[in-house]
């Protein structure tokens, strides 16, 4: 039977199992949004395109599907163009879909005409121009087969108005065969030879380290790694993308590495033998100056991407595979060395030992107030009134880090936060993205004044379908990070960070239909939150006016060994380490 | 990273013959500021698929970058550094030059038949030469003849292709 462009694509996406799409119409798109009414996928229709790029991303961070997006031409592309950016530097599935000119107008200049594919190439893993109605079900079943396998990433699927307008047959049958892309095979499984290398090397290391990157949570690695690091005692840290993959109060766990890294995450690194990293990238802000960062150990590198490998630094076991797939060879490949060498455990005691005494000695720690409301107070709060169990959507800025540092995560795909890019307005958005994904969870998502102001009008797409989010906005009257850095690196020189002017958010948000709540004095945080707890049917914004000057620590100044740390003062009345 | 020399790599890429896959490739070299000394499209046997070949010069470290990187790109099948096998390896070269004396004529006649070049248009003053052949002899063809002056010049940059029995070749695994 011939079906419509449009027709096609929707049926198209129905059979990918799509049930969940968020966007935001206008003329290029329209014979699709004409037809959506009549298929069974609900459409979100938030306020900016961005907006819908973030939730389909949080949607696909918290399920682990293919998040899908809808913009127009012209604009509506541009405007998606930071929600594609911040996916794709995270490894986040989304196939986004733009509508275009007519074939025949394209490169005119159009009205609304914009070359969508040429603006995305850099940000994407993939995409695609649809010039023919004929190549219509076949690019799409391209594009969520490459969103979803090998290192997951952002497809696009531009679609000039007439291709969604002209008339085609379409098979289903055909449609659900499986596709072949005869220039793409990801490898999936690692190398047996490497493997046993690495089991070797682990089982030899005195002080070895798991470094925890976010391709352990996608690739659903973390139960694995947790027991490989009980099987041969290993402690663990993680990146902030890689938190959540494993419990945040396991005792082998030291939290978050690199800049604003624990002291304990930061020195095991420093001073290991071994380092295993799986599924991480070496990021810059993780690995601070790359000579100094774990100098004295051999590296086994685990990652599905073959380029991240020896990227940044040397590494001595390369192993390409999905995280997953290599832990299942490698972890019994470990406890038979670990069975033949018993005494691993006991020389590796120590180990652990000295790790632990690094964390008591120096742990996360802010100076109570009970005059002014702490930030990573309120952070405590929010973890104790949720039981450690929502799923916490941030901004980006100093919130971020103190929820990196001070919520400890229990399960996988808890934590939604833009790490590569470092997006501000991502966490409103992303929130509910991440809570029409799981319904059944409490999404909390923490801002800063700075950031909620950034998207803050998807407020109002949470209120049109009841989406029961909660915000919390560290409110500092500052963009607190760069005020930081402009603290400790610029002689306090505050140019352009502080918000002096800004809306009344609990009058703003209750115009936008949601309840505004507030807080300004440590006493009142609990009783707000519970507050919130109790409002399931529409967003819940709360203003906490924190603390204005406090920092995030330690911190590892740019381009400085993570072992140099400014850490906090640790109730000593000395003077703040003036750098 | 361990510092390495610098030298010119060979890098053969075969490609999805689709106008998105070139953008992409040079997409990448601009975007990582690799720097590529000449870059060669042409299609296989197989029309549907094109090879790059591309001449970069690096250390080791940012060679294997480029390569891995192009690896990435979902539209390439395979990619190889050339630069240490045993390969075919041609470059092609136009060049116009001043011929207004009767000397100069004949020591162009004479370098062409030296090179095993050839003629392949004439006016009054200039003759236009065609030569074929490996980068080594392109350069030192033109060395020769650039003190006669040269009017115009186009050079294609290099193709390659490993030698049959190198048991390196990409054939028959591509697909
Ligand atoms: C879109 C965007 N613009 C600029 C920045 C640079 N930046 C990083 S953190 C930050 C301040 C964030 O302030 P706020 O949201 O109030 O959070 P706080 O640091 O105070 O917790 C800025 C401007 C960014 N990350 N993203």
């Amino acid at each position: 039977m011939k079906l419509s462009g449009a027709e096609i694509l929707l049926r198209a996406l129905e059979l990918e199992g799509v049930d969940r799409i968020f966007g935001y119409p206008g003329g290029a798109v329209l014979d699709i949004y004409d037809r959506l009414p009549f298929c069974s996928i609900k459409h979100y229709l938030t306020r900016h395109e961005q907006g819908a790029a973030h939730a389909a991303d949080g949607y696909a961070r918290v399920t682990g599907k293919v998040g899908v997006c809808f913009a127009t031409s012209g604009p509506g592309a541009t405007n998606l163009v930071t929600g594609l950016a911040t996916a794709q530097i995270d490894s986040v599935p989304i196939v986004a879909f733009t509508g275009n000119v007519p074939t025949f107008m394209i490169g005119n200049d159009a009205f609304q005409e914009v070359n969508t594919v040429g603006i995305t190439r850099p940000i994407t893993k993939h995409n695609f121009l649809v010039k023919d109605v004929k190549d219509l079900a076949d690019t799409v079943k391209k594009a969520f087969h490459i969103a979803r396998t090998g290192r997951p990433g952002v497809v696009l699927v531009d679609l000039p108005k007439d291709v969604t307008r002209e008339l085609e047959d379409f098979f289903e049958e055909e449609y659900k065969a499986p596709i072949q892309i005869r220039s793409y095979k990801p490898v999936l499984k690692g190398h047996p030879g490497q493997i046993k290398r690495a089991a070797k090397a682990i089982a030899s290391a005195e002080r070895p380290v798991l470094y925890i990157g976010g391709g352990v949570v996608s690739s659903g690695a973390s139960e694995l790694v947790v027991k490989m690091a009980e099987v041969a005692n290993i402690p663990m840290v993680a990146t902030l993308m890689g938190l959540s993959a494993v419990p945040g109060n396991h005792p082998f766990f030291f939290g978050m590495l690199g800049m604003h890294g624990t002291y304990a995450a930061n020195m095991a690194v420093t001073e290991c033998d071994l380092l295993i990293a799986i599924g991480a990238r070496f990021d810059d802000r993780v690995t601070g100056k790359l000579s100094e960062f774990a100098p004295n150990a051999k590296v086994i590198h685990i990652d599905i991407d073959s380029a991240e490998i020896g990227k940044n630094k040397a590494v001595d076991i390369p192993i390409v595979g999905d995280a997953k797939l290599v832990m299942e060879e490698l972890l019994p490949e470990v406890e038979k060395q670990v069975a033949k060498n018993r005494e691993l455990y006991a020389h590796r005691e120590s180990w652990i030992r000295q790790v632990k005494r690094w964390a008591e000695r120096y742990p996360l720690w802010y100076e109570p107030s009970d005059r002014v409301i702490k930030p990573q107070f309120v952070i405590q709060k929010i973890w104790e009134v949720t039981k450690g169990e929502a799923i916490i959507t941030t901004d980006v800025g100093q919130h971020q880090m103190w929820v990196a540092q001070y919520y400890k995560f229990r399960f996988p795909r808890q934590l939604v936060t833009s790490g590569g890019l470092g997006t501000m307005g991502f966490g409103v958005p992303a929130a509910i993205g991440a809570k029409v994904g799981r319904p059944d969870k409490t999404v909390f998502c923490v801002s800063g004044d700075g950031s909620f102001q950034m998207n803050m009008q998807e407020i109002v797409t949470a209120v049109q379908y009841g989406i029961a989010i909660k915000v919390a906005i560290i409110n500092n009257g500052f963009l607190g990070m760069v005020r930081q850095w402009q603290g400790i690196f610029y002689d306090r020189n505050y140019s352009q960070s502080s918000l002096d002017v800004q809306p009344d958010f609990v009058r703003l948000v209750e115009a936008m239909g949601g309840v505004g709540l507030r807080a300004e004095r440590p006493q009142d945080v609990e009783k707000v939150l519970k507050e919130a707890m109790a409002i399931n049917d529409r967003p819940v914004v709360i203003d906490f006016v924190v603390d204005r000057e406090e920092d995030v620590l330690p911190m590892v100044p740019p381009g400085g060994a993570i072992k140099d740390m400014i850490l906090p003062d640790y109730g000593r009345k000395v003077e703040k380490k003036a750098v | 990273m361990e510092k390495s020399r610098y030298r010119k790599h060979v890098i053969s890429v075969l490609v999805e013959n689709q106008p998105g896959a070139l953008a992409r490739i040079i997409e990448l070299f601009s975007s990582r500021g690799y720097n590529i000394e000449s870059l060669n499209v042409g299609h296989t046997e197989d029309p549907t698929i094109s090879r790059i070949t591309m001449v970069a010069k690096g250390d080791e470290h940012t060679i294997e970058q480029i390569v891995k990187q192009l690896r990435r790109i979902i539209d390439v099948f395979k990619v190889r550094d050339l630069t240490d096998k045993k390969k075919l390896d041609r470059e092609l070269l136009i060049v116009r030059v001043n011929v207004e004396s009767a000397e100069k004529k004949e020591e162009v006649k004479r370098l062409v038949d030296i090179f095993g070049a050839q003629i392949v248009d004439v006016s009054h003053d200039t003759y236009t030469v065609e030569l074929t052949g490996d980068e080594e002899q392109i350069d030192a063809f033109l060395e020769l003849i650039k003190p006669l002056g040269i009017r115009e010049m186009a050079r294609t940059g290099r193709v390659a292709m490993v030698r049959a029995l190198q048991g390196d070749t990409f054939g028959g695994e591509r697909v």
